[in-house]
């Protein structure tokens, strides 16, 4: 794989990392591993250890509930008969009509499933495996199918890497997809065989030298299985099986796959498929570096491929490919924690979207009571993520989205003059007058963000302690007393006007006067802040 | 939906029109094209912290009241610099420049501008200066703002485009005034870092660290630049201009200098801002040696001296014709000095306006002085601020006056601040010169009740009574009244005893009458 040299070199090994544990390295682990670093958040792992946060993090997370009807309306009523706030995923497909209804509540689901997760790495590893298993609804079509998938990504985000694989082969959404269903012994399709090296286990590292002869015959292996629409499982014929042996190449040890008749033969043959890939070392290698570059950094040098990949990956397989111990490692390395790693990642759009609304604790309508809002509301969210070129749902390929692999831009990709201007617009109209459905507002409050810090009256700590929380690389001194002059202080050089202001504010809660002030200012303060740069980074 | 709660809710974008009094935008962009006005350019000069009226303009006509109300920062009578457009004040004598542009004509003043019902936060009162409303009224809009939206609701969609190529409004500094705020997007062009915009011209890159984050925010400053629309246009303009007069070195000649290099360039741009600190004087205003020197005379040194640098550079790059110039702070300050020789934050200041083609007189008359003032005492206001920013819309962007009440949220009378060739429009261009008092009153002191007698040139006159610190007790008189004297008697059983301004307001002429109770 091509090498990238960086202007200075991540220090630190995967050894465990015993440093400082204070605002720098919590938001930056949370920002990382989740989306955006909630200052809430913050505070409670402070008082935790590195191990006790990393643990917590990883934890089990706890089943979701699936997505609503939230689209019926006076003139329209799902045709299923599927009621409102009711779930439509086990319903029958109905038209494309309810379909296209489903699918906008299946992606809307996603993101409120992101923006109210757990202190818990899950929906940032969903979104990696969603990455890395990539899937289009535009082409699988049926929303059912989506959210069965899933649950597949969410079954087994932190869970046994082999058997997730075996899964996602025979996902009726992946049949789809990459027409696993189509493949038969008379007329192969090799689209789902060659992904399943090339992108899903081996890659394409100088360590990956399967051969086509390979793809053809793993293809081979994986004909016959079919799709259930009704009940969304898949099925197998065996008349469609090709049931002779698969010959591997001298890369796989000259595997033979003996050919089988029967259903439970094919099984085991996909099984055979998956232990004959799964014993060559660089799938945890392959794994290893796709966790590294959504992580940590995009740039894997020979000192990362030693330092961190190899130990990694033998902890992959020392744990028979488990994934949650390589995450534990990672996250609780020296290597993660060293200070040129903090800001070196441009966030994605779905990161910037959902990070801003958590990090701003944003308060949306009850579901109970404004479950339509609700879920347009976060529908609004998915489509900022859309317009900035991260469509949930919809990645552009099957390899996912460019900006977590293409070299040498990677994250780059991300920004361009098309989408850097509408990052800051979300911001801006995030602060300004928020977003609106029906009468229901969702706005970025600055007030309360502020009442967060330690000490919000002194305009100094109250820039710098939002500073730690919002950007992850120094501002000059000049940028902050700047900000401070002209924004909380209108123009004047005694901070004391910010202070009494604020304590004002504080000390008449019912002065309306008063908090209308301090809100022209912090909004003018963090529309700043975050239309600079530094906040794309991560 | 009544056309004041539009302007104050900013998701009115989709009707924008109702803004107009139904009349559609095409038909205004019509008026806007036969215009006279479509090249003059606004450049206001923000004078943060709430400047010391009384020691900026000294009332020489109450020199002894002056001396007794401020004994620790009163400038002695002959260090002040005189003006030929009148003797009843002077100058501080930083502003020998000033002087220098009242002369030549290119200046003007407007004693005692403020508002009814004054705020002394400095945030509430920059806010209520910035956004145009009455003192209890809050909107998130500015008076700026509000008039480029006029002619470019859609703003930013669809800019830069044939008839606009540059930016709207400018604003020199980090922070875009909350003046050019329209009702849905800011006007003004959004500089998104203190140094960018002098980099922008400059070609200079600003530095980033040598780590990775550094890598890649170095990358996301590029993206940004290439993003900014403006970029090109505004670096085009700066490149035409090589040669500039000489500037003070100083922060707010910096700016001007900038401006005028755009301006020379021939950006379009209409409104451009730009602001100086350090006016808030609660302590040493002044030397104690020398009253005529110390921190607030260097602070009207370095406004005037930039301000003359700026007009002779605009001289030089044939656009001075094309610019007219307004100052204004928060708020005055208290007109008895304080015991650390400084000023409290008062209300009513003097604002000054300046360019070629600016009506260069003074209008109004020297601030009340009590013979013993209280630390409480304010000057009261002559002209409404509101009035000037009318002024400036009508006679010098040209703006009909139906759209001006729209602007400013209220009709407010114009003053004659602008001469009659920048608009076509009839306004005075000799200084009126009241020596007549147009309102007295009997008794005075008074007890249950007083006469106001107030003469009036005819139409909508309003007399207003003030507190001493600026709060509007009664309006006895407002309405359409017949030229000639009137006389109304004021129930005043409710008054405590103290000190009252009555203000007369008739079109144009704007003034006070001191009380007693």
């Amino acid at each position: 794989m091509t090498q990238f040299y960086s202007p200075t070199a991540i220090q630190g090994g995967i050894d465990e990392y015993k440093g400082e544990w204070k605002t720098a390295q919590i938001s930056h682990l949370l920002k990382r591993t989740m989306f955006g670093a909630n200052p809430d958040d913050i505070a409670y792992f402070q008082k935790k250890t590195v191990s006790q946060t990393i643990d917590e993090l990883l934890a089990s997370p706890t089943p979701v509930e699936p997505p609503l009807n939230y689209y019926d309306t006076v003139d329209y009523k799902d045709p299923q008969g599927i009621k409102f706030g009711e779930t439509w995923v086990n319903a029958i497909y109905g038209d494309g009509t309810v379909n296209s209804r489903r699918r906008a509540s299946y992606k809307y689901w996603w993101a409120i499933q992101m923006a109210t997760q757990k202190r818990s790495i899950n929906e940032k590893m969903v979104l990696f495996w969603h990455n890395h298993f990539s899937t289009e609804i535009n082409d699988v079509d049926d929303a059912r199918f989506v959210y069965v998938h899933n649950t597949v990504l969410r079954k087994y985000t932190m869970g046994n890497f082999k058997d997730f694989v075996r899964q996602i082969t025979l996902d009726p959404a992946m049949l789809r997809y990459l027409n696993g269903r189509l493949n038969t012994k008379n007329a192969p399709d090799e689209n789902y065989g060659r992904e399943l090296q090339e992108l899903f286990t081996l890659g394409k590292g100088s360590g990956s030298k399967y051969t086509e002869d390979d793809v053809k015959a793993a293809a081979r292996v994986l004909t016959g299985f079919n799709i259930n629409n009704d009940r969304i499982v898949y099925t197998f014929n065996v008349n469609n099986h090709d049931t002779t042996d698969k010959k591997f190449s001298a890369f796989y040890n000259n595997t033979v796959i003996k050919g089988t008749n029967t259903a439970a033969g094919a099984e085991k043959e996909l099984d055979d498929l998956l232990t004959m890939i799964f014993a060559v070392e660089e799938v945890s290698r392959h794994i290893c570096r796709k966790l590294y570059q959504f992580f940590v950094y995009y740039d894997i040098t020979p000192t990362v491929e030693k330092d961190i990949i190899e130990p990694l990956a033998k902890i992959f397989r020392d744990n028979k490919y488990e994934i949650k111990p390589v995450l534990a490692a990672l996250f609780k390395s020296q290597h993660f924690y060293d200070a040129n790693v903090y800001g070196s990642m441009i966030k994605s759009p779905l990161d910037l979207v959902i990070g801003t609304l958590r990090e701003f604790n944003v308060a949306f309508p009850s579901p109970k009571d404004f479950l339509q809002e609700y879920y347009n509301l976060f529908g609004e969210m998915a489509r900022q993520g859309q317009i900035m070129q991260q469509d949930i749902g919809d990645p552009p390929n099957v390899a996912g989205w460019a900006a977590y692999y293409q070299a040498p831009m990677f994250y780059g990709i991300w920004v361009n003059s098309d989408t850097y201007p509408k990052r800051n617009q979300y911001t801006d109209t995030f602060i300004n007058s928020g977003f609106t459905k029906n009468n229901k507002k969702i706005q970025l409050d600055v007030v309360a963000f502020a009442k967060k810090m330690p000490t919000p009256n002194e305009p100094n700590k109250l820039i710098s302690d939002s500073l730690e929380i919002l950007y992850k690389i120094p501002v000059t001194t000049e940028l902050v007393q700047q900000l401070k002059k002209d924004i909380l202080l209108s123009g004047q050089s005694t901070d004391y006007y910010w202070t009494e202001l604020w304590d004002t504010m504080i000390s008449k809660p019912n002065d309306t006067n008063t908090l209308n002030m301090v809100t022209i200012r912090l909004r003018n303060l963090y529309k700043y802040l975050m239309a600079l740069p530094e906040y794309q980074l991560s | 939906m009544k056309r004041r709660d539009f302007i104050q809710n900013t998701f009115a974008g989709v009707v924008m029109p109702a803004l107009l009094n139904g009349l559609s935008f095409k038909a205004f962009g019509n008026v806007d094209d036969a215009a006279l006005g479509d090249e003059n350019i606004l450049v206001v000069v923000q004078l943060s912290g709430g400047n010391d009226g009384l020691n900026t303009v000294i009332p020489i006509d109450k020199y002894g009241l002056y001396q007794n109300a401020r004994t620790n920062i009163a400038i002695p009578k002959e260090k002040l610099l005189t003006i030929p457009q009148t003797d009843t004040l002077g100058l501080n004598p930083g502003m020998t420049s000033f002087q220098t542009m009242f002369k030549e004509g290119k200046a003007a003043l407007i004693q005692s501008v403020g508002y009814p019902n004054p705020n002394f936060s400095h945030f509430r009162a920059t806010d209520i200066w910035n956004t145009a409303t009455e003192s209890n009224v809050y909107v998130n809009n500015g008076w700026t703002g509000r008039f480029l939206a006029v002619d470019n609701p859609g703003f930013p969609t669809g800019y830069p485009n044939a008839k606009y190529p540059d930016p709207l409004a400018i604003q020199i500094g980090s922070v875009v005034n909350t003046a050019l705020q329209g009702p849905i997007q800011s006007m003004g062009m959004a500089i998104s870092n203190p140094s960018s915009f002098y980099n922008l011209i400059s070609n200079k890159v600003e530095s980033t660290p040598n780590t990775l984050a550094g890598k890649e925010l170095k990358y996301l400053r590029e993206v940004a630049t290439q993003t900014n629309l403006y970029a090109n246009t505004i670096k085009s303009a700066a490149g035409k201009v090589t040669k500039q007069a000489t500037y003070p070195n100083t922060g707010l000649a910096n700016q001007l200098k900038i401006v005028a290099q755009l301006i020379g360039g021939g950006l379009k741009t209409k409104v451009y801002y730009v602001s100086i600190g350090g006016f808030d004087t609660h302590s040493a205003q002044v030397n104690t040696s020398d009253t005529a020197t110390g921190s607030h005379t260097n602070l009207w040194k370095t406004v005037s001296d930039a301000i003359k640098a700026f007009s002779d550079d605009l001289s030089g790059l044939g656009v001075s014709k094309k610019v007219l110039g307004l100052t204004y702070s928060e708020f005055g300050r208290r007109v008895k000095s304080n015991a650390s020789v400084g000023t409290d934050h008062g209300a009513a200041a003097p604002m000054f306006m300046f360019g070629d083609l600016v009506n260069p007189i003074v209008l109004g008359k020297s601030p009340d002085i009590s013979a013993s003032p209280t630390t409480n005492d304010n000057v009261t206001m002559q002209y409404d601020f509101r009035s000037v920013y009318a002024s400036i819309l009508t006679q010098w962007f040209c703006l009909d006056q139906s759209y001006v009440d729209d602007v400013l949220l209220k009709d407010f009378q114009p003053l004659p601040l602008v001469q009659v060739q920048a608009c076509g429009k009839i306004t005075a261009n000799e200084p009126i010169t009241l020596t007549e008092d147009l309102i007295s009153n009997y008794p005075n002191p008074f007890s249950d009740s007083t006469t106001l007698t107030f003469t009036t040139k005819g139409g909508h006159t309003m007399i207003q009574i003030f507190d001493n610190i600026g709060r509007v007790i009664s309006v006895p008189v407002d309405g359409e009244y017949d030229a000639g004297r009137h006389e109304v008697v004021v129930d005043t059983r409710d008054f405590n005893s103290g000190m009252y301004f009555a203000r007369l307001q008739n079109g144009e002429i704007q003034q006070v009458r001191r009380m007693i109770k």
